[in-house]
């Protein structure tokens, strides 16, 4: 009896360890392909600037994620938070502070904080009901953008602003030019952006949000205040997305209103799904095969369209678990 | 002045008609499935598209009678073959899947018929205005009206007085109740999709002879019908009626005072809606949760 509890432990212990050398490799596997992107992209045919929109909207996605897969709240609206990143960014630079890092700030503040508020008045709607205010609220910031042509550039973007230089007292960072010191600044704050985020789902605070996600009602019974962890989850997941809609606006040293549109709210969410939605990494594989698949098909056919909704439907209907989602799946 | 107030509220009421015929079958789906069907603007589309295609055998009033049918067809096939495998998983997946779904049917519409508006012929007598006076309100006007109020009275007496009308509203309620009870609820969720479509289809007809038809004619009316079911309160069709009515006339009367904060005001008044009375204005407590 007691050896078979001690074997038992054992065992536990051993496929523990298992499965923490495989989250290691996984890890040096994920980093070591993002820092090696400017040697063996080009070998692919791939151009640098891709492998930034994948990193782009890999933490846009990723912070959607927190919400959707760690909290199991359905949100149909954040490319509002992300496309108001990207025009408190390009608005910064274009009429206020030529600075990179004060435009990426007051983009993720602009951002963060309209999640925030709005969070408040919906965070006791639930399931489609949540997604559908999403949605109506993110459209409002769509028309915003369209409408007041003066100030945001209307239908034709907002142009006219680039990144600067970053100088760090004697250091600069030479990031006008794009290229590789462009790519490995997105990396850097993409790296900086998922260990936080990493490090918040991990704590105390992410446990929480897993369990209100497998129970609400056991959750409330065990005295957790549930509404107020959702805004919180809801808010943090915003102010992720929205610094992505800052390094979007940098990236293409514009923004323009098809940034705050639904149907881009709809592409994080699938490539959260592709990638896997109860995964963390998911979300990053999902944005390298969706952008990917977009780029390539939309050179070879004006009809994109069709093919992006069969991928969707395709998606749900026979692949719901995602790539690392059924991976999991298969080694349990 | 007053007659440009009176312009407006034609306007307002016609719109607000719209959005009410819209917002009442993407409420019939919502209450009843937990589906926001992202492909209602596309259901009205077809709507207006197949009566361009049958008028030209069928005449207007044939293709104003079919078309509507048709759509409601399509409908129960699209809910048959895609949208019912996913009702009892997490709401995320219904809404890539109609998303997906409004995509492929919007290129399809284009690849069809064509990137261009198309017109859709009317009968000469509804062409016409009524009064010289009053220029702006042609018969078309008064008869798309007519046909909304009369289909609204027609779905609200069907819900009321036939047992499929009341196992709908039953199933709105509490779904598996309904169920133990013996009825088949796979077959009533298909025949409610199929009526929703039925009624988006029906103002696709209407809005092709006002506006005409171009592949993304529904996509601006997807966003108020959201609005209006938020503003009415979810799970309720009488809100969804009055919530489209209000913001129909809402946008319509500031477009006379400030045109560029039409559309604003739509979403100001769901916020405000969001932030007094959660509910919604006619919404039940706790429906919304």
């Amino acid at each position: 009896m007691t050896t078979a509890l001690v074997a038992g432990k054992e065992t536990g212990a051993s496929a523990e360890q298992l499965a923490a050398a495989r989250r290691v490799l996984m890890l040096i596997a994920i980093w070591g392909a993002l820092i090696t992107v400017p040697l063996w992209l080009p070998l692919l045919g791939g151009y640098t600037a891709l492998a930034g929109r994948v990193l782009v909207f890999g933490l846009a996605a990723m912070g959607l994620n927190m919400l959707l897969g760690f909290t199991g709240v359905l949100s149909f609206g954040h490319a509002a938070y992300f496309g108001l990143g990207a025009y408190g960014a390009g608005l910064t630079l274009r009429y206020l502070v030529h600075s990179t890092p004060l435009a990426m700030l007051a983009g993720t503040l602009l951002g963060g904080l309209a999640g925030t508020l709005f969070g408040l008045l919906i965070v006791h709607r639930r399931g489609v009901y949540f997604a559908m205010c999403t949605i109506a609220f993110g459209q409002l910031w769509y028309y915003l953008a369209y409408s007041w042509n003066s100030f945001t550039g209307g239908f034709d973007g907002l142009r006219d602003f680039h990144r600067e230089a970053i100088g760090f007292g004697p250091l600069r960072l030479d990031i006008e030019s794009g290229g590789t010191t462009f790519y490995f600044f997105l990396l850097g704050v993409f790296a900086v952006g998922v260990a936080l985020m990493g490090f918040l789902l991990r704590s105390p605070f992410g446990r929480t949000l897993l369990a209100i996600r497998e129970n609400e009602r056991r959750a409330r019974f065990l005295g957790i205040p549930v509404e107020q962890h959702i805004w919180l989850s809801f808010s943090i997941s915003c102010f992720f997305t929205a610094l992505a809609g800052t390094l979007y606006a940098l990236l293409n040293n514009f923004a323009d209103p098809l940034a705050l549109h639904y149907s881009l709210s709809g592409y994080f969410l699938v490539m959260t799904v592709i990638g896997g939605m109860r995964t963390f990494w998911g979300p990053l594989l999902g944005a390298a095969v969706f952008v990917v698949l977009q780029d390539y098909i939309s050179s070879m056919t004006v009809n994109w369209m069709s093919f992006i909704g069969v991928i969707f439907m395709a998606v749900v209907l026979f692949f719901p678990r995602g790539l690392l989602g059924a991976r999991r799946r298969g080694a349990a | 002045m007053a007659q440009v107030i009176l312009f407006n509220v034609t306007n307002g009421l016609i719109i607000g008609a719209f959005y009410v015929l819209m917002a009442l079958g993407l409420s019939l789906i919502l209450n009843l499935s937990n589906v926001i069907n992202f492909a209602h603007g596309n259901f009205l589309a077809l709507g207006g598209y197949l009566a361009f295609a049958l008028s030209p055998t069928l005449g207007y009033w044939g293709a104003l009678l079919v078309s509507p049918l048709l759509t409601a067809l399509i409908g129960l096939l699209v809910e048959r073959l895609m949208v019912r495998r996913i009702y009892n998983r997490d709401p995320v997946y219904s809404l890539l899947l109609t998303f997906g779904l409004a995509f492929v049917m919007q290129d399809a519409a284009r690849y069809i018929w064509g990137p261009n508006g198309l017109p859709l012929g009317l009968p000469d007598i509804l062409a016409q205005p009524i009064t010289q006076n009053l220029f702006f309100i042609t018969w078309y006007r008064v008869f798309m009206v007519t046909i909304v109020i009369v289909s609204v009275i027609g779905l609200f007496a069907f819900l009321r007085y036939t047992r499929v009308g009341l196992r709908i509203r039953a199933g709105t309620f509490d779904l598996e109740t309904v169920s133990t009870l013996g009825i088949n609820v796979r077959n009533l969720r298909t025949f409610n999709f199929a009526v929703g479509c039925m009624l988006a289809g029906l103002s696709g007809v209407l809005a092709a002879g006002q506006i005409g038809l171009n592949p993304n004619m529904g996509d601006e009316l997807l966003m108020p019908s959201f609005i209006a079911i938020i503003v009415g309160g979810v799970g309720s069709l009488v809100g969804t009626l009055f919530g489209g009515l209000l913001i129909g006339m809402a946008a319509a009367l500031t477009t006379v005072f400030y045109p560029a904060a039409s559309e604003a005001v739509i979403y100001a008044i769901m916020m405000a809606v969001l932030l007094l009375r959660p509910r919604g204005l006619v919404g039940e407590e706790g429906m919304m949760s």
